[in-house]
């Protein structure tokens, strides 16, 4: 008797989780279908574009194996494969800018994983302010800081270290710092939120063992706080392949990014062979997020909705 | 981080006094050389950040440093000239569009991703946050073409769509990291005492996780509200947005104008910052508030 009611009961509730389950997708079908039409579908049919605009076959990706395609980029005109060059310059920026802000963030993130919670919040205030800055006004500040009348070449010129003007804007250099400027936040957020995890007592451990201050960070807080450094780096760098405005507004002539490239084959009109480039950047992209993610066993980091 | 006084409490046998003068002077010299570092990496930061405030109150006709003399007349150019006011109320129009059509799908779809148990969740989640990870200049290029083929270039609403698609994975997240924590025995009792499901939502849950749905809809707005370059292709002549409007007079006249432009936006950015924080602080709270809850339920009735 007792037996059976909870059978029954059992069974009200699996209807009712199965029901609950149903909800469930109902609540994230909206979403689903929402991004399917003004981003999967259209980012899918673009791809496609870049094999069958204006005939089917490989057409497009042609200039990218020929030896030699002269091309012209804002008046100038580029010797050798120009694309490839441009794919080449695009990674170079991205892996420069991966290096110099882990070289930079990784001590800032320490720092502040090792300073009492109210103080690192205080001061997390001065990565959180530029990281919620547009980065048009960012790279407007770098441009006004590094123009021929800039503030940078006025005091420059004030302490008597330079006689005239250094042309600081428009060189691979302006892009480096613009660019470094304003991915530094995504590279302290991961590290300083992967080390604050980090056990002290596991330091102390080690201290109270022997080892002296570097061993104990080489030995037990470096690996420890690598995932961090992945995380950061994988972030970085998929975020520096595809940057436009930067190097727009504060290179030179000849640093030229594969959005770049991208944008202008469109304003020529080249669907096709702008898609097959858009084709290789997501392509880069893909790459680099696997081997972080399989290889390098970074959990992902964008896990919404994930136990 | 108190590392003398912890150190002595976890190994009682030293001495208090002993222990603190081992570990204070070591720590002191390398100490100095990384605060300094760090000082600098943090300036460098804030440092043009602040440097545009200055520069819109200049008096000179040019960018011009140090400024000779102080002025509003970049203000009143601002103010004045109906092509930068319009793009500014055409942004906010557009940001709030895209908040609320991204919070509303993304919390929705967060309750599913968090709570329900499907076949192919990973792989759903991985396409909802998948625009975060994308070049925005691949889906700019991809809904340009697509807007193109229906015609719909330079319409508002249709730039705030793909403004939208672009919001939903932040608005995911934020909501997504409110319901982790969140005790589900509190909407049961709810529909004990004889709630229906959407005042439960409305009564319980979502006053739960309130914190989390306004920073995905700060997220959202501010992302619609500074995004350039799915505007550059999409806004047509109809749909001119702020970012267009700067981006256009960066490339071609840098007047002092974009200073004063910019220090309003950077304003409104520590507004926004301001009021993000303080609703992480009040979801913190909330969630070490249910900390003792959980604790209880922990096999050992203890966290640690």
């Amino acid at each position: 008797m007792a037996t059976a009611a909870r059978a029954e009961q059992a069974r009200r509730f699996e209807r009712l989780e199965r029901l609950t389950q149903r909800r469930y997708l109902l609540l994230l079908a909206p979403a689903v279908l929402f991004l399917v039409i003004f981003y999967g579908y259209p980012v899918a049919a673009m791809l496609l574009r870049s094999f069958n605009d204006p005939a089917w076959g490989f057409g497009n990706f042609k200039p990218l194996t020929a030896a030699r395609t002269p091309i012209e980029i804002l008046g100038v005109s580029l010797p050798m494969n120009a694309y490839l060059r441009v794919i080449g310059i695009t990674l170079q920026i991205a892996v420069g800018t991966t290096i110099a802000t882990l070289l930079l963030g990784y001590p800032v993130a320490y720092a502040l994983a090792s300073m009492p919670m109210s103080r690192a919040n205080l001061l997390m205030i001065f990565v959180l302010v530029p990281f919620w800055t547009s980065i048009l006004v960012r790279t407007y500040a770098w441009m006004a800081l590094l123009g021929t009348d800039g503030i940078v070449n006025e005091v420059l010129m004030g302490l008597r270290l330079i006689d005239q003007p250094a042309t600081l804007l428009n060189t691979r250099g302006a892009v480096y710092v613009g660019m470094v400027h304003i991915l530094l936040p995504f590279m302290i957020l991961p590290l300083y939120a992967v080390m604050r995890g980090i056990d002290r007592n596991l330091m102390r451990a080690a201290e109270n063992l022997g080892a002296r201050p570097w061993q104990v960070f080489r030995s037990v807080f470096l690996p420890l706080s690598l995932p961090g450094v992945a995380a950061g780096c994988l972030l970085v760098f998929i975020l520096a392949l595809g940057f436009y405005i930067t190097p727009s507004l504060l290179g030179g002539q000849r640093d030229i990014m594969i959005s770049m490239l991208i944008q202008q084959q469109v304003v020529q009109l080249k669907w096709g062979f702008a898609s097959a480039l858009a084709l290789v950047l997501l392509v880069i992209s893909l790459i680099i997020y696997l081997v972080f993610v399989r290889v390098l066993g970074v959990q992902r980091i964008f896990g919404g909705g994930r136990r | 981080m108190t590392a003398p006084a912890s150190a002595a409490s976890s190994a009682p046998s030293i001495p208090r006094e002993r222990a603190a003068r081992r570990v204070v002077p070591r720590v002191s010299a390398a100490r100095v050389v990384l605060l300094t570092f760090t000082g600098l990496v943090l300036l460098y930061l804030v440092f043009p950040v602040f440097i545009v405030a200055p520069l819109s109150f200049s008096s000179a006709k040019y960018l011009q440093f140090p400024p000779p003399g102080l002025s509003l007349q970049w203000y009143q150019s601002y103010f004045s000239r109906p092509d930068w006011v319009a793009a500014t109320w055409l942004s906010v129009r557009i940001g709030v569009i895209t908040a609320v059509l991204a919070t509303a799908l993304g919390t929705a779809a967060a309750l599913a991703l968090v709570r329900g148990r499907f076949r192919g969740k990973d792989a759903i989640n991985s396409f909802i946050v998948s625009p975060l990870i994308i070049p925005t200049i691949i889906v700019a290029i991809g809904v340009y073409f697509f807007y193109a083929r229906i015609h719909i270039i330079g319409s508002p609403f249709a730039l705030a769509l793909a403004h939208t698609a672009l919001a939903i994975p932040f608005v995911v997240i934020n909501v997504s990291a409110t319901l982790e924590g969140f005790d589900e025995r509190l909407e049961w009792a709810a529909m004990n005492l004889g709630a229906n499901r959407w005042q439960t939502f409305f009564k319980i849950t979502l006053p739960i996780i309130r914190p989390g749905v306004f920073a995905g809809a700060l997220f959202a707005f501010s992302t619609s509200f500074d995004e350039l370059i799915v505007a550059l292709f999409v806004s047509g002549a109809g749909a001119v947005t702020l970012p267009r409007k700067m981006w256009e007079s960066l490339r071609l006249d840098i007047d002092p104008t974009i200073a004063a432009v910019s220090t309003i936006l950077i304003v409104i950015s520590v507004t926004i910052l301001a009021s993000a924080e303080a609703l992480r602080l009040r979801s913190e709270r909330m969630r070490t508030a249910r900390v003792p809850d959980a604790a209880r339920d922990a096999p050992g009735g203890a966290i640690q």
